[in-house]
């Protein structure tokens, strides 16, 4: 997907004036956050969870490469195919071979954030190969030809209104007069545009939450039970994920799946938990009869033994987008690429470049609330911190700010000439003020003034008072 | 009994210092009152947040090093501030590496070093204030001080002894004001939506006074106040628990 990171100023103000997008963000984000608290509040092991969950990934981690190679070996004794895929490019060519090779022309999609990383439908399309996300959210979008806006709600920028018009664009061959006011209208009308597409698909395509070392098993969590018609129906099912997907054992991905829907959505389990292991045996009933992964490295080795590896260890909840001031006031487009909010800030310049993202890391206060929420314990902060640092060895940060920070540390590290300038500045701006108390505009401060007014200071600096005080 | 009283650096934070020195005196005055001994060490500027922030990892170094120095030789560092604090306690130690000297009086410094509130309830074991303010007042949980240092129930335990004080919850008092140092004006649009958010949860709680432990917060979100016409005073929590209201409060003038 094309990266639309660098204009992340120019994003942002078109979020902002957007009055829909921020009605439904203020009417969505608080409930993602009550419904997370109350899950955690009903399982008195959560931060132990969390813990176990930390040190999984952690022990996955240090070990990937041997991980990895048990999978594969897993995978082809279950009579599946792991394709190994180092760019988005090889992955997209490793999926267009599976589906040539079959004379595929129709694919279903369960949601698959990968699959937007590496533009796949795109190539699909490209290919002839008609792709159709059966996740509802990812349907929507898909309609729209808009990339995700939240990692596990893709389409939570939506208003009913705007589905409903989406749906009358696209779905023609339904009766125009129909009644699409209510929610599950739209939702029965997806099922039965969807419902067929399932029968027709050649191949069905899926992301993946866990893949399980010890068995060869990929395992897909949904809300809507497409995963399943999309991986057991078609001729073939493919499997594209990452490589930090990887856990040991079944128990490992049971600890985990306990702290993700719970942060995720605040279930406590996901309504659909479906494990894959190798396409359909002698005795099955039904399955795919092939079965592929491709597993995508795109950058991510590079991050593992640095100061970033902990970003690894994220299985896309979404929690701290919900969590985010930052995501809640400008929704996830403004990121401009795949992955938004404080876990996209992170993970986005390791995948992209931190010279196209550079926004994004200084787009934060560092309120914290990511890390207090993250099941996986990343110390996001920290993460976004470490950017910052990246840029400024790499003189990204803006002439100005850098600087603005020389002349401030300048006098910083000199404490009797800070004074000096501390003591005039203090009177200077008192007096400017005109004794009010406060500015209504101040030069050098119009990133201040344009919203709010600058508190005069009170005319003394404390240590000249001190000082005072202790002589007079 | 005098050998016996904790000797206190105060790190008085450079917003404090140059905006508003009032702050200074007032937890002067509460730490005094508590019993310790309090000196202000002239060497201190600021405690690199800024540098450390945006990245230049050297320049925060090194006035890591001035601060640990200028306060080594006391039994404990408070400042009135969770931000000044938490940068101190929580992130001096990671400038350094592990086993070097510098890491050493890092985490030394660390060690004692606190935010005012949670100071005088932890280690002087406060259990009210002798102060008096007639109205309702709300209390915004600033976030280094909340996450970093996990100060919530001290501030409001103090002010729930402070005679005619009334103490409101707002909505999300932990939900970040939009401050957040630089960003409010390197991202002023951002910075703007969240401080909206937040003037219209204190507003809503129908209280005359804003009240919060960290200077940086309370100047960005008073200053909003002040431009949507707002009545609502702002005040740093140390004034109120030290009662002083004679001082203007904050973007006001007497």
């Amino acid at each position: 997907m094309e990266a639309k990171t660098a204009e992340f100023t120019s994003n942002v103000a078109r979020a902002i004036a957007d009055s829909q997008l921020q009605g439904t963000m203020t009417e969505t984000g608080p409930r993602f956050i009550e419904k997370r608290a109350k899950a955690r509040a009903g399982l008195p092991e959560f931060d132990a969870l969390r813990d176990q969950a930390r040190d999984i990934k952690d022990h996955v981690l240090a070990h990937l490469d041997l991980y990895l190679e048990r999978y594969e070996a897993k995978v082809a004794e279950s009579g599946g195919h792991v394709h190994w895929a180092e760019t988005a490019e090889e992955a997209r060519a490793a999926i267009l071979s599976i589906c040539r090779k079959l004379d595929a022309k129709l694919a279903t999609k369960g949601k698959s954030m990968i699959s937007e990383e590496i533009g796949l439908n795109q190539a699909l399309e490209a290919a002839g190969i008609t792709p159709v996300e059966t996740d509802l959210g990812e349907y929507l979008i898909q309609l729209r030809n808009e990339p995700p806006s939240h990692i596990i709600a893709p389409a939570v920028h939506l208003t009913r209104d705007q589905i409903e018009a989406d749906f009358r664009k696209a779905h023609t061959h339904l009766d125009p007069n129909r009644d699409l006011t209510e929610i599950p209208t739209l939702v029965e009308e997806a099922r039965t545009v969807l419902r067929q597409k399932y029968l027709d698909a050649d191949v069905g395509i899926t992301g993946a939450n866990f893949l399980i070392a010890e068995t060869g098993t990929s395992i897909i969590v949904t809300n809507e039970g497409n995963g399943d018609l999309t991986q057991t129906l078609p001729k073939a099912h493919i499997v594209i994920a990452s490589i930090e997907k990887i856990v040991p054992t079944l128990e490992d991905a049971t600890t985990i799946l306990r702290v993700l829907a719970r942060s995720a959505t605040g279930q406590d389990f996901s309504n659909y938990t479906t494990f894959s292991t190798g396409p359909r045996r002698p005795e099955d009933p039904d399955g795919p009869l092939e079965y592929h992964v491709v597993i995508l490295d795109n950058g991510r080795s590079n991050v593992l033994g640095t100061e970033f590896q902990d970003m690894l260890r994220c299985i896309r909840c979404g929690a701290c987008l919900n969590h985010c001031p930052v995501y809640q006031a400008v929704g996830g487009h403004a990121y401009g690429w795949v992955y938004p909010g404080p876990i996209g800030s992170v993970v986005t310049p390791a995948l992209i470049g931190i010279e196209k993202a550079k926004h994004l890391p200084n787009a934060s206060t560092f309120c914290g609330r990511c890390e207090e929420v993250c099941p996986m314990r990343i110390p996001l902060p920290r993460l976004l911190r470490h950017w910052r640092e990246k840029e400024f060895e790499k003189h990204l940060t803006p002439a100005a700010v850098r600087s603005g920070l020389s002349v401030w540390a300048y006098f910083a590290k000199r404490p009797k000439l800070y004074q000096f300038g501390t003591r005039i500045a203090a009177r200077l701006l008192n007096v400017m003020s005109g004794r009010k108390g406060r500015f209504a505009s101040l030069p050098l401060a119009q990133g201040w003034t344009r919203y709010r007014d600058m508190p005069a200071p009170q005319g003394k600096t404390f240590q000249a008072m001190w000082k005072e005080r202790r002589h007079g | 009994m005098e050998l016996t009283r904790p000797r206190v650096g105060l790190f008085v934070t450079c917003l404090v210092d140059l905006f508003r020195p009032s702050v200074g005196f007032a937890t002067v005055k509460l730490l005094e009152e508590a019993g310790c001994v309090v000196e202000v060490p002239e060497s201190q500027t600021c405690c690199g947040q800024p540098a450390f922030n945006s990245g230049d990892r050297k320049d925060t170094a090194d006035i890591a090093r001035a601060v640990i120095k200028a306060f080594s030789p006391y039994d404990y560092v408070v400042a009135p501030s969770g931000s000044c604090a938490g940068m101190i306690k929580a992130h001096y130690p990671e400038l350094f590496a592990k086993d070097s000297p510098d890491r050493a009086a890092a985490d030394a410094l660390s060690e004692k070093t606190y935010e005012l509130v949670s100071f005088l309830v932890r280690v002087m074991k406060q259990e009210k204030v002798a102060a008096r303010f007639d109205g309702s007042a709300t209390y915004h949980d600033s976030c280094s001080g909340l996450r970093e240092l996990g100060v919530k129930a001290e501030p409001r335990k103090l002010l729930r002894t402070v005679e005619g004080l009334d103490l409101v919850e707002m909505e999300d008092a932990e939900v970040c004001c939009g401050f957040g140092g630089t960003f409010c004006v390197k991202y002023p649009d951002i910075s703007n939506v969240m401080v909206a958010k937040k003037t219209k949860k204190i507003a809503a709680t129908g209280a005359d006074l804003l009240l919060a432990g960290d200077l940086g917060c309370l100047m960005n979100m008073a200053g909003k106040l002040k431009r949507e016409g707002s009545a609502l005073k702002a005040r740093h929590v140390a004034e109120i628990l030290a009662g002083d209201t004679a001082t203007p409060p904050i973007a006001e003038a007497e």
